[in-house]
């Protein structure tokens, strides 16, 4: 019997949401095999069997959001039917049809104390808070079973092993102390659920949030379109009652839009199809992660954005003297990007603010330059990270940005390879944006707009000429981005742009 | 004397023998006490099964009689024999019983005969028919159950006048029969003699039989049951029965004075009601006081005194089989530590009359007491297709619901086989159910549960079948 573990995902990734699984249980598998994939904020990982043998348990079903360390599956030896270990009943049924008939089933395992965790040196006590677990209900190692708050954090009380959750020893609102035994939990009490079909089911349905409602309780939830898992409920194990359902809609726990009020469009919707006008669909870890972070920067840095334009003339009519030779010795094209990374690497140089970041009351200046290149994947936008691209030549970061599009587009960027960037180029040009304001990749203080190359009339030397010109955008923190540094950064970008031998000769 | 048992109950009836085999079960010592020659209690030996036996008899007899022609069944020279209807029972009892005693065994519990008083904390002592022993044990619940109560200047003789153990035991069909009160027991017990030809009298002091039911099931029951043949004699005073040379003649007036009156009959059963038993259990030793119902107070179903533990008849509650046993199942949880615990808020009713009449929950008159707001759905079995196809007509289905939650709040039902059908609505109370949960259950059709549905529809007004 081998654990499937969810391995490490790289800092600042606890939890991933568990994919399909490619095989069933019971399926032989061999070492190296894709057995599932796991979504993270951050990237795809794969998990692989890390040896021969016969998928005898999926612990965590489809959906499910698991934790570093946890159980995933259990491989049992190739061919071998069962070595007996308890928790595993479920995974033998050829060996034993129906062992949890047996009623040491219940009684079976040993009781294993859950302990309210240290919380931090000076903290003391805390209050328990809601109970995410009922007494009676299978729990998964390191599942959270109860959050402590403090006047600092509020922590959650994981729990030691698999089992069920045999008894709380306090009810919300009581004060506890670190080392606690705040609950018990019966060891492998897992034969609860293997027990018949429909817990089995119960478990694959959804993470431990599933609540229990009474039919009538479900029906005015959806009417009116209430989270349950927000309503107290005071029926039996704590299932929400109609009673309980009824006060929370009153209370107006509701979403804006009450079932009440759709009713005024219809006249003019008369021509429209029947079918649903609106469809709800889970974001995706990466989507609510973009979403998160987006908005974190919003509101703790200061944005503003200053433009400026580019003539492209100079790097276009490089890329065309130069392309072939520049392919045939390097194997890959000449593009805009290395220009403007370097472009960057320059103006950050004289503007050392722009590549730092703010931490506390502390700024963090960065003697290095790793530029983040946000691309877009079929998964939504990611920013992977061309690392010291002062040192590298123009070939170098061409070459590094191919290789990174390409593990963008298949999924398959490490996390190390979208962490750690001190400054972002964002090219909305490659799409026909003009002009936009970046928002920052915090705790970024800088990010550039790149934009369509558009041929405009421009003056020059009190011609009218016509140019392929550039729009370009810098979006800074003005906390520690004076306006000054940041138009300067601009227009420092736009020279090197303009001409690329200012790049060469490092003025 | 050598070993000291974890739990000596007293008491072998549905609230002992059931403590007995939870306690056996959790890996307490346990020894069960009965005075019987049988375990079972009054349940099991001269209440609700010898008595159930015989409604079922004498049911299918009067079906036969009465309802086959309507099916298109023709019988010729119907009769019964009743020797062999009180044998039949005789064996139903005896089976049980010794069912009984298997599971005690199995769980191993020690059962001693004989009867069971306490001498200290700690001590039982038993007299039995080997002498007297004392038991030592560190716990002891007390389940003695109850007897009947008897009415005062009547003397029971169980031959012509009967409590309900006679009254299971006759040895012939009486011409006239006089219930001495008009609840459950007697109504069972009435309906047995008269489905086999007696005339029966029902005396009731109450202006209304079936005291406690909700009011408006008891009127139709009472209803159907003059229908059926019964004599209804309502608030009117037994002042004393008296043995004539061909029978018994007894006196009655006016339960507001005056107004006397005198029924002859052959047979009287006094059915005024059930009181607990204690006499000779040695409270006393143990500092236990009753209160004037004789009734044994317990939290949690523990006494006054430490380490005695009282269920079932002789406590608080309905004297019910199943809520004796519920006690005692939960009794023996707490004395092993664990959260037993009983919903009395939950407790089914069952009269076994045909039609049936089934109860859980709240009275519309005990709401009313309590000034809650309620709302009600009542669907009838004239609109039921099963009912109708089976010519079982009579009764309704009535439900009470809190008129803001929707809570359920109580189930009244009258009806053929509605004591089976109850079960769902003490989930549903248990649960904590609303009316529309209850309502959006799928129920099979055709069947009588549709009632439940329909009346459940009724609580908010969208009964479909009516």
């Amino acid at each position: 019997m081998t654990d499937i573990n969810v391995p490490e995902l790289g800092e600042s990734v606890a939890e991933a949401t568990v994919g399909t699984w490619n095989f069933a249980e019971g399926d032989a598998v061999k070492k190296d095999d894709i057995l599932v994939e796991l979504e993270t904020d951050k990237v795809s990982i794969e998990v692989r069997a890390d040896g021969d043998g016969t998928l005898s348990q999926i612990v965590a079903a489809e959906g499910e959001t698991v934790e570093i360390g946890a159980r995933l599956a259990v491989i049992g030896e190739a061919g071998a039917a069962a070595s007996g270990a308890a928790p595993e009943k479920k995974a033998e049924p050829e060996a034993k049809p129906a062992p949890a008939e047996t009623p040491d089933a219940e009684q079976g395992g040993n009781l294993v104390d859950a302990k309210i965790p240290e919380m931090g040196e000076s903290v003391s006590e805390g209050t328990v808070g809601a109970w995410l677990v009922d007494v009676g209900a299978a729990v998964k190692r390191d599942q959270a079973l109860v959050e402590i708050e403090t006047d600092k954090v509020a922590v959650e009380v994981p729990c030691p092993v698999d089992g069920v959750l045999a008894e709380r020893n306090a009810e919300e609102g009581d004060m506890v102390a670190p080392g606690d035994v705040i609950a018990r939990i019966r060891e492998g009490g897992a034969a609860a659920p293997a027990k018949t079909d429909t817990p089995t089911a119960e478990t694959k349905k959804d993470t431990p949030a599933d609540v229990k409602a009474m039919p009538s309780a479900a029906r005015i939830a959806e009417e009116n379109d209430l989270d349950l898992s927000k309503v107290e409920g005071r029926g039996k194990d704590g299932r929400v009652t109609k009673g309980d359902a009824l006060k929370a809609v009153e209370s107006g726990a509701t979403s804006p839009t009450p079932a009440a009020s759709p009713a005024p469009a219809p006249a003019a919707s008369a021509q429209r199809s029947d079918e649903p006008r609106e469809e709800r669909v889970k974001m995706t870890r990466l989507r609510q992660t973009i979403a998160r972070r987006l908005k974190e920067a919003q509101d703790t840095a200061a944005i503003l954005t200053t433009f400026n334009e580019a003539d492209m003339t100079a790097i276009m009519q490089a890329r065309k003297t130069h392309q072939d030779a520049f392919v045939a010795k390097h194997g890959v094209k000449l593009g805009f990007m290395s220009f403007f990374v370097k472009a960057c690497v320059s103006a950050l140089k004289e503007i050392p603010n722009v590549n730092a970041e703010i931490d506390g009351d502390e700024i963090v200046y960065k003697n290095h330059y790793d530029m983040g290149v946000a691309v877009s994947s079929p998964r939504g936008l990611v920013v992977p990270v061309v690392r010291d691209a002062d040192q590298m030549s123009l070939a170098e970061i061409e070459k590094k940005i191919i290789e990174l599009g390409t593990k963008a587009r298949d999924g398959k960027l490490s996390i190390d390879e979208m962490q750690g960037a001190t400054f972002t180029l964002s090219n909305g040009g490659i799409f026909g944006s003009l002009l936009s304001t970046p928002i920052l990749n915090a705790p970024q203080s800088g990010i550039l707009g790149m934009h369509k190359i558009q041929e405009r009339p421009v003056a020059e030397n009190g011609q009218v000429v016509i140019r392929p010109m550039m729009y370009l955008a810098l979006s800074y923190d003005h906390r520690i981005v004076d306006g000054k540094e940041a138009v300067t950064f601009l227009v420092r970008v736009k020279e090197a742009l303009e001409d690329p031998q200012r790049l060469l000769f490092d003025i | 004397m050598s070993e000291v048992y974890d739990v000596v109950i007293i008491g072998g009836g549905p609230g002992g023998y059931n403590c007995a085999i939870r306690a056996g079960q959790l890996g307490l010592k346990t020894a069960c006490i009965e005075m019987r020659d049988t375990l079972g209690g009054t349940c099991l030996n001269v209440g609700c099964i010898p008595s159930k036996a015989l409604l079922h008899a004498s049911e299918l007899y009067e079906t036969a009689e009465k309802d086959f022609a309507g099916h298109g069944i023709t019988v010729y020279n119907l009769s019964y024999d009743l020797s062999r209807m009180m044998h039949n029972k005789s064996e139903t009892v005896k089976g049980l019983t010794e069912g009984v005693a298997f599971l005690l065994k199995k769980n191993k519990v020690d059962r001693i005969q004989g009867k069971g008083r306490i001498v200290g904390k700690g001590k039982v002592e038993v007299d039995g028919p080997d002498g007297k022993t004392t038991l030592e044990t560190r716990n002891i619940v007390i389940a003695t159950g109850s007897e009947v109560t008897p009415l005062p200047g009547v003397e029971i003789d169980e031959e012509r006048i009967v409590s309900s153990t006679g009254a299971l035991e006759l040895k012939e069909v009486p011409k006239k029969l006089v219930l001495i009160g008009a609840g459950v027991i007697g109504l069972e017990l009435g309906s047995v003699w008269r489905r086999l030809g007696a005339e029966v009298t029902v005396i009731e002091y109450l202006d209304r039989i079936m005291p406690g039911m909700d009011a408006e099931i008891a009127k139709q029951a009472q209803r159907i049951f003059k229908k059926q043949g019964f004599t209804f004699e309502l608030s009117r005073k037994v002042t004393g029965v008296n043995k004539t040379d061909d029978g018994l003649s007894i006196t009655t007036e006016a339960a507001a004075g005056g107004k006397t009156k005198s029924f002859d009959a052959d047979i009287a059963i006094v059915c005024i009601g059930r009181r607990p038993y204690t006499e000779g259990l040695g409270l006393e030793a143990v500092g236990i006081e009753t209160d004037k119902r004789g009734i044994i107070p317990n939290k949690q179903f523990q006494t006054s005194a430490e380490g005695v533990w009282v269920v079932g008849d002789c406590t608080h509650g309905p004297m019910l089989a199943h809520k004796a046993e519920d006690e005692g199942t939960a009794c023996a949880e707490r004395i092993a530590g664990k959260a037993g615990h009983v919903n009395y808020d939950a407790i089914p009713g069952v009269v076994y009359t045909n039609p049936e009449i089934a109860s859980v929950g709240a009275t519309e008159d005990q709401l009313k007491e309590q000034g809650r707001k309620y709302k009600t759905g009542k669907f009838s079995f004239m609109a039921n297709s099963r009912a109708r196809a089976n010519h079982e007509t009579d009764g309704m289905v009535k439900l009470l619901a809190d008129a803001e939650t929707d809570e359920l709040l109580g189930a009244h039902m009258i009806g053929k086989g509605v004591g089976e059908m109850i079960a769902e609505l003490c989930v549903a109370l248990e649960f904590r159910a609303s009316s529309e949960d209850i309502a959006r259950t799928s129920h099979p059709h055709p069947t009588m549960t549709e009632a439940i549905r329909q009346a459940a529809m009724g609580v908010e007004g969208w009964t479909m079948q009516a």
